[in-house]
């Protein structure tokens, strides 16, 4: 008997190539991204890392067709892409299983399939009691799941995350470490992960990628070892991210 | 493996129990908890219109004006009994109210239209923005003596006066609304693909609600003034109405009739101010703009 691998390994899910990414023109241009190459395979869950200034954000809209790039280019591969942001941007006006099914109405999902779709997703966040909550109702760390469930329901394989837990107390952090390495997993996607935090990075990251700043360039790519799920307090965590913190105070420093 | 899952779904179901509010429900809805807000609520404003009749009355009696002049509650209520059982109260009320609506729903069409057509164009914006917010701030009395030499003496002067004086406000509610949607809201519809109708019927109005529901409260107090204005201002063919009724009464001397109309057209202000209100107040808090 065969196991086939349900992500074979090196297929890439999005590729950027030597991009460089300049606002305004003339002598106010700021050059944001420059020269930037990474890849992502499917079904990877990739850490970027770096200080202010990065480009951290503009590089996740570059690869969601949010903006173009001046040069180079963004091969997704006809990957379908949702984003999450540090704020969850529920819409309020609607209830919790409202604000999933908005982009499967998008889609022009029937009805009846939308709701077992949403009931599906409610039980995917264990939000399954939260369906006709209102957002303003639930606490940061809810919030954050019911927009996960909503980038789910865009049918999308690659998720972009651009510090999502970012505004969330350490506890919470946590545990949605797990849950959402456990959604990864579960659903077979591919995570492109945002963070200025390192120790998150390494959590998450089956690599990390260090970006330098003003403008925004990899400096260098870290495996990441250690079985999963892995601690945030355990040393080897503390370990790795160490050795990268290093090289990014190196990087602050040359700004001096 | 699953073990561990599970282990994490207790945590997450354990923190989520602990982060929510304790709940209140329960005793929020007992009728005697009812009752007791409503009663809450209703005694100071019966507190304040008692006081205020109590006033009145000790105003009447002290002989600062003649009775005939200056009736107090005493008199001027009753005669407000006796109008309000008659047919020609309800005539006149009725045609002012058709007027008020008519000229309301003129006024809301020509505000969202302009209101519109403010936030999709920035050149349109620029050009009559400044105006709006000008025509709002204007007497909408002034306009009568133009809007009878346009229309001459017909309802149609009073309907351009009520829509010269409400439909600033509406429009002004509305490009407020949509120009304050927020922007990491306008960022999750474009990542989730929202465009075209839907980008409007999905967000940009439901987010817009609140301000423009102001807007067209205070609209609705522009027109309201407009048309009592525009009542005495411009009597149509001797026809019956609210306005009407009080020049007739000034010309009759006829302080208590007087004096009735014009507690009917303090309650009429007060009921649709109730109604603002509370639309206001269900939008916000569905919206979760407020607490409780």
């Amino acid at each position: 008997m065969t196991t086939v691998t349900e992500t074979p390994v090196g297929v890439g899910a999005v590729r950027v190539d030597d991009m460089s990414k300049v606002f305004g023109s003339g002598g106010s241009a700021v050059t944001a991204i420059d020269g930037m190459s990474m890849h992502v395979d499917r079904g990877d869950l990739l850490a970027v890392v770096g200080a202010s200034g990065c480009g951290k954000s503009t590089l996740l809209s570059l690869v969601a067709g949010l903006e173009e790039p001046t040069t180079g280019t963004v091969d997704t591969g006809g990957h379908k892409i949702a984003m999450m942001f540090q704020e969850a941007a529920l819409f309020p006006w609607l209830t919790v299983s409202s604000n999933i099914e908005i982009p499967m109405r998008v889609n022009r999902v029937p009805r009846a399939e939308r709701r077992r779709r949403v009931t599906g997703l409610l039980d995917l966040v264990h939000l399954r009691g939260m369906a006709g909550k209102r957002p303003h109702e639930l606490s940061g760390g809810m919030r954050q799941r019911v927009a996960l469930a909503r980038a789910l329901a865009q049918d999308a394989d690659v998720l972009l995350m651009d510090e999502p837990f970012g505004a969330l107390d350490a506890m919470t952090r946590d545990i949605l470490h797990d849950e959402l390495e456990r959604i990864w997993r579960e659903r077979n996607l591919t995570i492109v992960f945002v963070t200025h935090n390192v120790r998150e990075a390494v959590r998450l990251g089956g690599r990390v990628v260090l970006l330098s700043s003003r403008p925004g360039r990899v400096i260098e790519e870290f495996p990441v070892e250690g079985e999963r799920p892995r601690r945030i307090d355990s040393g080897g965590i503390a370990e790795q991210a160490a050795s990268i913190t290093d090289r990014l105070r190196e990087e602050v420093s040359r700004h001096a | 493996m699953p073990e561990t899952t599970e282990r994490t779904g207790r945590h997450v179901r354990g923190l989520d129990a602990l982060e929510l509010q304790p709940g209140r429900a329960g005793d929020e809805n007992g009728p005697a908890r009812v009752a007791a807000r409503v009663w809450s609520a209703t005694w100071p404003k019966l507190a304040a219109i008692t006081l205020l009749l109590v006033a009145w009355q000790a105003l009447a009696w002290s002989g600062w004006r003649s009775e005939y002049v200056f009736p107090g509650p005493d008199r001027v209520l009753p005669t407000l009994l006796a109008e309000v059982t008659g047919p020609e109260f309800w005539t006149a009320v009725q045609v002012t109210v058709r007027r008020a609506l008519t000229g309301f729903a003129l006024a809301l069409a020509v505000g969202v239209l302009i209101g519109l057509a403010v936030t999709r164009s920035r050149a349109l914006r620029s050009a009559i923005g400044s105006l709006v917010t000008g025509l709002q701030t204007m007497p909408s009395i002034v306009w009568f003596p133009f809007a009878m030499l346009l229309y001459g003496i017909t309802e149609s002067a009073i309907m351009f006066v009520i829509v010269l004086g409400a439909a600033p406000s509406i429009a002004t509610g509305l490009t407020s609304g949509i120009d304050h949607v927020s922007p990491s809201l306008l960022r999750a519809g474009r990542t989730m693909g929202l465009r075209g109708l839907q980008h409007y019927t999905l967000l940009i109005v439901p987010a817009a609600l609140p301000m423009f529901v102001s807007g067209l409260k205070q609209g609705w107090a522009f027109a309201w003034r407009s048309l009592m204005a525009g009542e005495l201002l411009v009597i149509i063919n001797q026809q019956n109405s609210i306005g009407w009724a009080l020049s007739q009464a000034r010309q009759l001397n006829d302080a208590e009739r007087l004096l009735s109309y014009v507690i009917v057209v303090l309650l009429i202000g007060v009921l649709v101010d109730v109604f603002f209100n509370w639309a206001d107040r269900a939008l916000r808090r569905r919206w979760g703009l407020t607490q409780d």
